[in-house]
């Protein structure tokens, strides 16, 4: 102990006090708080990137997830589009056969109603027509037979052949 | 890489150490020679003391001295002296009076002594103890001051590089810098925030970082072949141990005192004896403690590793040179990177005392 006290200089205890407490004034202000504060900030925006990875992971998630219910709207939506043009489509042919019939049979019935005018009309005409010949006939057969008995009856036979062939 | 390096320059140590010693032994026909064991004992006393000038070796066939004068700074009775330490021509015995201004000064076992009016010697009781001069106090910039400056030089460069390389930008440090780094984040991770808690460590991160690694690197320097041995010094140590003692004991929180002063949960008429306990523990005892620990652990690690170096010369007689050489040359390699281990474990338990001391100080207990 006594060496222990010869031993302590108390010059040496000041200027140690002396350099500790300037060095620690010193190293504060040019190394620890700089170097203190750059760690922090550096580990602050280590944390803040993983944080914004994670973040931004979930949200991706989100969007997949909201993705995945556009896409399934989309699709049904579509789904619902084609069946609605499938249904469209299948009124649209079927009235239009209905419409188609209607005239055709329209027109048939027209045509019906045209020909048996006409067919009435060349009856009449035919029958005329025939009515003529038959006078004209009767005329000739009517003058034959003031002629010649035998040459009024072949007349009549040719004809008759003739209006067979009418 | 940095271990490698590390080892490759302690074996470079050892090796030049041994060498100064060798190349002396060699010489021992001369009778000044350090290699008796009486001679080696105050070689190793003189050593773990500070010293007045940088001295390196002496070829004490020539007795050369090298090394290099340092200024020696003194408070006498007449004012402030200056003078180069050069002036004492390496007297260690109070034989050399140096005169300056009518104020005789002589060392004398590593002290510095005035001479009382009108002695022109210094002399001794039986006990060696001068008996006609006074001690002065003494503000040399001696070995240890020395030593001081330029570890305090050493960390403004390292952590001031380390500072600058954040101020540009690299948010990761280069060269030198990345061993430093996780230096500093150990400490504040697993030193200081643990003990004083996250909240109030930041206060106090200068102090402890600063005396962490002025501890670190005077152990370090003190294990070069530089001779220093400023954790040694009883009074650099007192000093850190009162600087710690300051801090806790003024930033105490209102529980600390409440706690210390008036111990709640004990019966009365013991608050007042526990108040003293607690009061001496933590003004004597724990700063004490401290400065005692790395005190004795820094002595000691020089005392040995400079016992076993010695080994060379003590045990020649016995074993021969070669057999003596190899054997001091394995022992104190050995003793060597276990200096080492202690000289970061010393720096560790005191900055780890010293937080643990302010977290008690600080701590805010919850109501009872």
């Amino acid at each position: 102990m006594e060496t222990l006290l010869n031993d302590f200089s108390v010059g040496l205890f000041f200027m140690q006090a002396f350099i500790l407490l300037i060095l620690i004034v010193l190293m504060r202000k040019f190394a620890w708080k700089p170097i203190l504060d750059a760690l922090q900030t550096r580990e602050d925006g280590i944390q803040e990137a993983l944080d914004s990875a994670e973040k931004a992971k979930l949200e991706m998630q989100n969007l997949t997830a909201s993705n995945e219910k556009l896409l399934q709207e989309a699709r049904l939506e579509r789904d619902g589009m084609l069946k609605e043009a499938r249904e469209m489509k299948d009124n649209m042919i079927a009235t239009a056969k209905e419409e188609a019939q209607a005239q055709a049979n329209a027109m048939i019935e027209q045509a019906q109603i045209a020909i048996e005018g006409e067919k009435n009309a060349a009856m009449a005409e035919l029958k005329s027509h025939v009515a003529g010949l038959s006078l004209e006939i009767a005329e000739k057969v009517v003058r034959q037979e003031l002629s010649n008995k035998d040459k009024q009856l072949a007349l009549v036979d040719s004809m008759l052949a003739d209006a067979k062939l009418n | 890489m940095v271990a490698t390096k590390s080892i490759k320059f302690l074996v470079v140590f050892v090796l030049a150490l041994t060498s100064f010693t060798a190349f002396a032994q060699d010489d021992a026909v001369e009778n000044n020679l350090v290699d008796s064991p009486d001679e080696i004992r105050e070689y190793i006393a003189h050593h773990l003391k500070d010293s007045h000038d940088f001295h390196l070796y002496t070829d004490n066939a020539s007795g050369t001295h090298y090394g290099f004068p340092l200024p020696v700074i003194v408070w006498t009775s007449n004012g402030l002296k200056t003078f180069m330490s050069s002036a004492f021509h390496h007297d260690d015995n109070g034989e050399v009076v140096v005169d300056k201004d009518g104020t005789k000064i002589v060392k004398y076992h590593t002290k510095l002594y005035e001479l009382e009016e009108g002695a022109a010697a210094l002399s001794f009781d039986e006990d060696h103890h001068p008996t006609n001069a006074s001690k002065v106090i003494d503000f040399s910039i001696t070995k240890s001051v020395f030593g001081m400056l330029l570890t305090g030089l050493l960390m403004l460069l390292g952590f001031g590089a380390l500072a600058r390389g954040y101020k540009k930008g690299n948010t990761i440090p280069k060269g030198f810098s990345r061993v430093l780094e996780p230096l500093v984040i150990y400490v504040r991770d697993e030193i200081a925030r643990p003990n004083i808690g996250d909240k109030k460590y930041r206060k106090f991160m200068g102090f402890l970082l600063t005396v962490f690694f002025f501890i670190l690197i005077l152990n370090l320097l003190g294990l070069s072949p530089l001779g220093f041995n400023v954790t040694g010094q009883i009074a650099v140590t007192a000093c850190l141990g009162i600087f710690t003692m300051i801090i806790y004991v003024f930033s105490g929180s209102k529980d600390f005192w409440a706690h210390t002063l008036w111990m709640p949960g004990v019966p009365k008429i013991l608050r007042p004896v526990l108040a003293v306990i607690e009061l001496i523990g933590f003004l004597i005892i724990k700063p004490f403690s401290l400065l005692v620990r790395l005190y004795a652990n820094i002595t000691a690690g020089h005392f040995v590793v400079m016992s076993l170096m010695a080994l060379m010369i003590t045990m020649k007689a016995a074993f021969g040179p070669v057999a003596s050489t190899g054997v001091s040359l394995l022992l104190s390699i050995f003793i060597m990177f276990i200096e080492i281990l202690v000289a970061f474990l010393q720096a560790f338990i005191f900055t780890m005392l010293s937080s643990l001391f302010i977290g008690m100080a600080v701590e805010e207990h919850d109501e009872h």
